[in-house]
């Protein structure tokens, strides 16, 4: 049994607050989502408008810190929105800012739906006035060795289980991104089992560092980062956080997820960030921040430790990987 | 007759193309190290050892050329070809160890020893070294008959190198899920090209090119073979 108590405690969590001109700053940010929104759903009527070359950072990027609890410096936006990993598109990471570009994402529906009281579509736009938005910054840590620290906008994913009342035979939740080949073109291609899908247990799904985000530096999500919602857990490797999703459900049993169904013996469904824990061909013992040049250890739950330890306190999570 | 100028010969053409695509290549890798991407030593990692693995392979190419079609022009670069595959191995662990791992033992020997895939890697590179020192004239002189030997070592490397790619990419060669194309190429070409060089199949491919050869210039004389030349 893993001893949690050696890994180190972070006592205040930027999470739990939302800086006033983060707050203030919502309404710009929900009105940039609308006029964005406007601006795919006319080009989708025959405006031609060209992408441009490299996608550019709007001039008035918010965030409430400028580093994450432990003090180290959030990635720019460059960084984030242009090392992407998303195989709908591309298996190259730089190459994803410029091919995802056109993807449509209004209108946008999310359907939650199976083992609940109170099966729901949801619009974007209803999450995103439904649901009160709020900032967090949370380190991200790929299974391929490499991280970043994210300031992501968005709500917990508990609040709208809460809205759907998940029965007592809910046990798991499974999340679906977008199938649309002709959107996506490498979901054209049978060697890989689209839709992609992942899946979390209830009470993971639950926890409050468990976010839907819907936006990255106060501005709406661009499509690389997952436009227009995709869940970010940051205590689990970077493929747990799907992008582009359309369908929540509950469910009874732990769900197949993509990676799961690519190489189950290397990509567990529990996929908790864990240095002890090496993927079956290379170790997880450290990993690279994007930005830096060397390697920093890797963190027993990516440091979130503290919040998320206990949900697995009596599993061997080197089987349960 | 004039001798014609010996760069303009099939074997210098070649060596001048694999001059310009081997130090091409590593002026493109310096270059956009240093331009800025966002995850520079990631690429320069995966970049270097995949020009490696082309170099290897393409090594790899010339003696079947010979064999095969007579084309000897390609027995010339083949030790160019080998010792650029030897380069970017080492730009590649270098990059690997010093620039990634700063060479912290602690991080290395974890990432090392924990699993075969590094481990595997770093067993080709070794067989490059040793064929890269022992390429130069003197040695093959001074080794005699041992110098083959030892090159015959890059039969064992090229599966290795082939194996470590399949690795490091996500997927499952064996389940045929994922980003695997590139790897089971490789993975075919390598396989062909150390068939061609089983004995019985490289005397039958002999034979035929002799039989066809002798047809078509001297009907009626017997002409001396093709040199066919021992080598790895």
């Amino acid at each position: 049994m893993t001893d949690y108590s050696k890994y180190k405690s972070f006592p205040v969590h930027p999470s739990e607050i939302t800086p006033e001109h983060v707050y203030l700053n919502r309404r710009a940010f929900m009105k940039t989502a609308a006029v964005v929104g406007a601006g795919v759903f006319l080009a989708a009527c025959g405006t031609e408008a060209a992408s441009p070359a490299s996608p550019t950072a709007p001039a008035d990027l918010t965030t409430g810190s400028q580093t994450d609890e432990l003090g180290d410096p959030l990635n720019t936006y460059e960084q984030i929105t242009n090392y992407n990993n998303y195989y709908e598109y591309s298996l190259g990471k730089e190459d994803v800012a410029q091919s995802s570009q056109d993807l449509k994402t209004s209108p946008w529906d999310v359907q939650v739906y199976g083992l609940v009281n109170k099966p729901q579509t949801f619009a974007l736009e209803d999450l995103l006035s439904q649901f009160t938005q709020e900032e967090r910054i949370y380190r991200l840590r790929c299974v391929e060795g490499w991280s970043m620290v994210i300031p992501w906008m968005g709500f917990p994913l508990s609040a709208l289980l809460e809205a759907v009342e998940p029965t007592s035979d809910a046990r798991y939740v499974r999340f679906e991104t977008l199938l649309d080949p002709e959107q996506m073109p490498k979901q054209s291609s049978s060697l890989w089992p689209w839709p992609y899908q992942e899946g979390l247990r209830l009470d993971e799904a639950m926890n409050n560092l468990t976010l839907l985000a819907t936006g990255l530096y106060g501005k709406p999500l661009p499509p690389q980062n997952g436009a227009p919602i995709r869940l970010v857990v940051p205590w689990k490797y970077g493929f747990k956080s799907l992008k582009a999703i359309v369908k929540i459900e509950l469910v009874p049993d732990e769900p197949e997820t993509f990676w799961t169904t690519v190489a189950p013996n290397e990509y567990g469904f529990y996929a908790n960030v864990n240095p002890d824990v090496a993927h079956p061909r290379w170790s997880q013992a450290s990993e690279r921040r994007i930005g830096e040049l060397g390697r920093r250890e890797t963190m027993m739950f990516n440091g979130y430790g503290d919040e998320v330890a206990t949900l697995y306190e009596n599993m061997d999570l080197s089987v349960h990987y | 007759m004039k001798r014609k100028n010996k760069w303009l010969e099939p074997a210098g053409l070649l060596r001048i193309a694999a001059h310009t695509l081997g130090w091409g290549l590593l002026a493109w890798l310096v270059w956009s190290f240093f331009d800025d991407p966002i995850n520079p030593i990631q690429a320069t990692i995966q970049r270097s050892g995949y020009y490696a693995l082309v170099f290897l392979v393409l090594s790899l190419t010339a003696t079947p050329l010979n064999t095969w079609f007579g084309f000897r022009p390609a027995l010339k670069v083949r030790r160019t070809l080998g010792l650029f595959a030897f380069m970017f191995a080492g730009v590649h662990f270098l990059t690997f160890s010093v620039i990634d791992y700063g060479l912290d033992w602690n991080l290395l020997r974890g990432a090392i020893f924990e699993k075969p895939y590094i481990l595997l890697g770093l067993t080709a590179l070794t067989i490059l070294l040793a064929l890269a020192i022992t390429s130069f004239k003197w040695w093959m002189k001074s080794m005699g008959k041992n110098w083959q030997r030892l090159h015959r070592l890059v039969y064992l490397a090229a599966p290795l190198v082939v194996i470590h790619y399949s690795w490091s990419i996500k997927g499952d060669v064996l389940r045929l899920q994922g980003d695997i194309l590139e790897p089971l190429a490789f993975g075919l070409v390598v396989v062909l090209l150390l068939i061609s060089r089983l004995p019985p199949i490289r005397r039958t491919a002999v034979g035929l090119r002799n039989r066809l050869a002798l047809k078509m210039i001297q009907p009626k004389t017997r002409s001396t073979p093709p040199i066919e030349k021992p080598h790895p």
